[in-house]
């Protein structure tokens, strides 16, 4: 089964553009959220992470913060 | 294993040196921490011929790809811990293993300095961090302060003049260094406060950041602010090597044949003294380490 994911980023951050690039080249559907434009998502991506960094990723439920392809690989079973 | 050559960290510097090394055919070994190093970090690039414009990590993924197109044995997620010179050969330490090569290429780079003060490590990520490019737009309409006076405090500053309520602009020394056009967009802005001769002595908070805690002649006194930007400069990843001879800023020393004082160990890029940090520069030194290492195993055979 396809997990779900979504990834809390900026548009002017290095990592998230890598880790966008990762999801890209695997094949892994994503949704893109900018959390410069949104401050409700911005919020609720501190609230679920309990950091102020970007990228976090949710991988259905499970959160990563930054672009660890260790991390991302294990959760999505690559 | 004995490999002709490991090469310690994969930005300009070292992915270049792979891809010269994969030309020469030796037989060899990738070590590092991280894929681009300080280049996956930069944001717009303008000035690595060929390309008018172009991001940091669409660069580095190209160089990637290039690396790539070579099998090439590469240890990603792995520190070098030290480098030895052992009878004829380089013994090479990591977190993971030991590895052993004829020769060693050592590029591995700068990291952001840190504030070395109480609270720093504990509130990373939770409102204190080195990438105002990355999370800058996390903290619209906050009081928050950059740390440093050269050119990356203020683009940092100038960065969150859209973005932040109120900035305070913490420096050390009795003025602002950075270029004068960057600095004078800094002083018109409402939005800044610019503290010299100031120090930061402690990161506060619980959960997330509240404040700083700064000295100024010798008075103490808390800053109330959400964001702390570490913007204090770099310091080169060249503890574990041990035996070369560094400068003062802990830069390897190299002469233009990327030599070393240990024979067979070289080193390129922004680990070493060669003053111009750039990319393309380090890419440059990073083709000739590669080329000296070459040359040295076919003198030594």
């Amino acid at each position: 089964m396809d997990k779900k994911v979504k990834i809390y980023s900026t548009p002017t951050c290095p990592f998230c553009m890598m880790t966008k690039k990762f999801l890209k080249e695997n094949n892994i559907d994503f949704e893109d959220i900018d959390v410069s434009t949104d401050q409700a998502k911005a919020q609720e991506m501190v609230q679920k992470s309990g950091q102020m960094a970007v990228p976090v990723l949710d991988i259905d439920g499970e959160i990563i913060v930054g672009f660890d392809k260790e991390k991302i690989r294990k959760a999505l079973g690559l | 294993m004995m490999f002709d050559l490991i090469i310690i960290g994969a930005g300009p510097a070292g992915i270049t040196a792979s891809v010269y090394a994969a030309r020469k055919k030796m037989n060899f070994l990738v070590i590092t921490k991280d894929i681009g190093g300080q280049a996956a970090w930069s944001g717009d690039i303008e000035n690595y011929t060929g390309y008018q414009f172009i991001t940091g990590p669409e660069l580095t993924g190209k160089f990637e790809e290039h690396m790539r197109k070579y099998s090439i044995e590469l240890k990603e997620n792995e520190e070098v811990l030290e480098i030895k010179k052992k009878n004829e050969g380089v013994w090479v330490k990591t977190d993971k293993a030991t590895y052993q090569a004829k020769t060693a290429v050592i590029a591995s780079g700068k990291r952001s300095r840190e504030l070395g003060v109480p609270g720093e490590l504990e509130f990373k990520n939770r409102g204190l961090t080195y990438c105002a490019t990355c999370d800058a737009p996390l903290f619209a309409e906050k009081d928050v302060a950059v740390i440093g006076g050269g050119n990356s405090a203020l683009d940092a500053t100038l960065q969150l003049i859209r973005i932040a309520k109120h900035i305070y602009l913490i420096n050390i020394t009795p003025a602002l260094t950075g270029d004068a056009i960057m600095r004078e967009k800094v002083r018109e802005s409402k939005k800044v406060s610019i503290l010299n001769n100031t120090r930061v002595t402690a990161v506060l908070g619980d959960r997330m950041v509240s404040g700083i805690k700064i000295k100024r002649e010798d008075k103490e006194e808390t800053l109330p602010v959400e964001g702390v930007f570490v913007e204090i400069g770099l310091i080169p990843n060249s503890e574990f090597a041990k035996e070369l001879e560094k400068n003062e800023l802990g830069e390897i020393r190299v002469n233009c044949r990327s030599e070393t004082n240990i024979p067979g160990i070289f080193a390129a890029g922004d680990v070493t003294e060669v003053p111009a940090k750039q990319i393309i520069v380090a890419a440059g030194e990073g083709a000739k380490a590669a080329l000296s290492a070459f040359r040295y195993l076919a003198q030594h055979k």
